[in-house]
């Protein structure tokens, strides 16, 4: 597909909840009718102004709304070329961005008289932020967390208990992301009356994608005027990059500048140990090929016989072997370009903007400040790039000290050979 | 008419109800698959549902879940999952076969390849679970232009609204998921159940078969008495998951036809 035959790249769904050949409602008949449901409420809440009007209150007084587009000087001076801005969602309340979309769907949830909230989590930042919004409302939130991923971000664990929220861990599969969101499914299809399933990315079935990305979008309203605040009226980033799991940081970021054809788009995927064969990696655009899972036709990681393989990332929030459909559909039509970035380099980024900024990055941020590091040094120094800081990496000092081989038991602070 | 619309027929003129069996398709591995899936008609078993396994069956409880698990470590494909059904079409030219499962597998296969398949395998129909009405014209259609029943599963959730959606572009039969929920879960009840099969049958003249949660000769008895069927799939499963030999699962899946053809 061509660009120039697209009038408009923020158009989309169309009505069957397509982005090209991606997105769609696959999904059993027991769930149909309640996506449906879903579609509608969401349909009259977008055009509400009382929604809004509440999702901006909360926006400012719970979640400390607008996060601040911060110049990195600091950063921008060690890589010595085009000019660092960092969108600092970290410093939302909860430490993600991923509180802006559990609000809405909140909301949503209380407007249909669901009582019962359930979520799926990787690094745990979607299930903080899904029990943090249920103990303030007081609704009663279930989370689906893969046992591995229950392992790799205990204080997470625990902040979802201290909050209220029962954690399942999950056995099946790998124990990790994909497998918590099967039984999130599981346990929809069975509590279909009184339960909302709080999706915590751009992926699953129409209308989530959609509806999250509308949330999400937030992220990229504000960096547009905050842009124009410090460098001038009209002033566009020249690079948007964000890291992409299942792409909903990415998603907020790129949205409102899609229709921008002078603003280059990258997402940066996670390569685990390196793009190739051996599949040790979560690269479902650059490794992977299209296919059916989780409620959409997206990019997957799957074997010859269309089985889901399981990948690898460091990143507990980036491990998961789909992308959400509409990154597929503009990965597909070229307006946003997707690379990948391997654990080791993730991490000597994270340990570059603790040094440069005082920042502790996410892990899965942190792919995000590598792609940068490579190619900031070769762009000219008014090449403004905007980079979504989408998380906070407290959850991932545990991760960091293992793999650095630092002895975290140890108080006198030594190194562990 | 295909062989479903044939065994429909053929039991509504004897006056008798329909025992449907599942298995997962190379659970345990390949041969004693193979040996149960034979065996089948044997035991009383009117329609066989053959499960392709899939890595994520979002619908399925542990033991279906746990049976595509062993079938896939065990080497299992698409392509031998029909090998399976080659195989038994070999003895058996009239016991249906619906080949129950998820998308993925068929779509990376190639929907005009895998008709092509499955059509000279002797599949007979199609469950794929995540395909609503709404996805029709991935595989619903394509399916029935080459001659294979695409089978629909209506839910508690299918209120009367909706039914005719659904019922629309189903054929062979109508599978009723007895509860909300997933496979092998809570037992279904006969008295919930009376009702919902009144209500479809209200729309269509197809046949409707009761699945989902029925364990026993007499669940499956007293489910075949208020539908024109019961389907056993968890249950059976279990039995080979516990390790029995082939004609000790055979002599279980006998009590529960049994059971169905009571009613």
């Amino acid at each position: 597909m061509a660009n120039d035959l697209i009038n408009s790249f923020m158009s989309g769904p169309d009505e069957n909840g397509r982005f090209g050949i991606f997105g769609g409602r696959f999904v059993s008949e027991t769930l149909m009718p309640l996506i449906l449901e879903l579609e509608a409420q969401y349909e009259r809440a977008k055009t509400d102004p009382e929604f809004w009007a509440e999702m901006d209150d909360l926006w400012k007084y719970y979640v400390g709304r607008p996060s601040p587009l911060y110049y990195a000087e600091r950063l921008t001076e060690e890589l010595g070329g085009a000019k660092i801005y960092l969108k600092r969602e970290e410093l939302n309340h909860t430490g993600a961005h991923k509180i802006n979309n559990v609000l809405g769907q909140i909301l949503l949830a209380r407007r249909m008289g669901k009582t019962r909230i359930i979520a799926e989590t990787g690094a745990g930042q979607h299930g903080v932020a899904t029990a943090t919004v249920c103990a303030k409302f007081g609704l009663k939130c279930i989370v689906y967390m893969g046992a591995t991923d229950v392992e790799r971000q205990a204080p997470n664990v625990f902040r979802m208990r201290l909050l209220g929220a029962e954690v399942v861990p999950v056995t099946s599969g790998r124990g990790t992301l994909k497998d918590a969101m099967n039984d999130a499914m599981r346990d929809w299809v069975t509590n279909v009356h009184d339960t909302f399933y709080c999706i915590g990315t751009v992926a699953g079935p129409h209308p989530y994608p959609a509806m999250v990305r509308d949330f999400q979008a937030i992220i990229g309203k504000e960096t547009r005027w905050q842009l124009e605040e410090q460098e001038g009226e009209g002033r566009l980033p020249d690079t948007i990059v964000a890291a992409v799991g299942g792409g909903s940081n990415a998603m907020g970021l790129f949205y409102p500048f899609l229709d921008d054809p002078s603003v280059n788009i990258i997402g940066v995927e996670a390569g685990g140990h390196g793009v190739d064969d051996r599949m040790e990696h979560c690269a479902s655009l650059t490794g992977g090929r299209p296919g059916v899972l989780h409620g959409n036709r997206t990019y997957l990681l799957q074997d010859e016989d269309g089985q889901i393989l399981e990948g690898h990332s460091i990143s507990a929030g980036l491990d998961y072997p789909g992308i959400g459909p509409e990154h597929s559909w503009l990965h597909d039509t070229g307006r946003a370009s997707y690379v990948s970035v391997t654990d080791k380099e993730a991490l000597e980024a994270f340990q570059l903007l603790c040094r440069t900024e005082g920042i502790i990055p996410a892990l899965e941020s942190s792919h995000a400040v590598a792609h940068v590091q490579k190619i900031a040094g070769g762009l000219p120094k008014d090449h403004i790039i905007v980079i979504n800081l989408s998380g906070r990496g407290d959850k991932d000092i545990y991760t960091v000290a293992k793999f650095l081989g630092f002895d975290m038991s140890d108080t006198e602070g030594r190194t562990a050979d | 008419m295909t062989r479903i619309d044939a065994k429909f027929a053929e039991l509504k003129a004897a006056g008798k109800k329909a025992f449907v069996a599942y298995v997962m398709a190379g659970d345990p591995d390949y041969d004693r698959s193979l040996a149960v899936v034979k065996g089948l008609p044997g035991a009383g078993v009117d329609v066989i549902e053959l499960g392709l396994p899939f890595t994520d069956p979002m619908a399925d409880g542990p033991t279906i879940q746990a049976a595509g698990q062993r079938a896939l470590d065990a080497g299992m494909t698409l392509k031998k999952t029909l090998q399976i059904a080659t195989e038994f079409r070999k003895e058996d030219d009239t016991t249906p076969i619906v080949l129950m499962g998820y998308y993925n597998p068929i779509y990376s296969m190639g929907v005009p390849a895998f008709l092509d398949a499955a059509k000279a395998a002797g599949i007979d129909g199609l469950i794929v679970v995540d395909l609503p009405p709404e996805e029709d014209a991935e595989l619903c259609l394509p399916a029935q232009a080459a001659g294979l029943n695409f089978i629909r599963l209506a839910t508690p959730t299918t209120d009367d609204k909706r039914l005719p959606k659904v019922l629309q572009n189903t054929s062979g039969f109508v599978y009723y998921v007895s509860i909300t929920g997933i496979t092998g879960a809570a037992e279904a009840q006969a008295g919930d159940v009376a009702p919902e099969v009144a209500r479809i049958k209200g729309q269509t003249d197809l046949p409707v078969i009761v699945g989902f949660g029925i364990k026993t000769p007499d669940t499956a008895q007293a489910i075949a008495a208020v539908a024109d069927g019961a389907v056993v799939g968890s249950a059976i499963v279990s039995q080979i998951a516990a390790g029995k030999p082939v004609a000790e699962v055979l002599d279980y899946v006998k009590a529960l036809s049994d059971g169905a053809h009571r009613a």
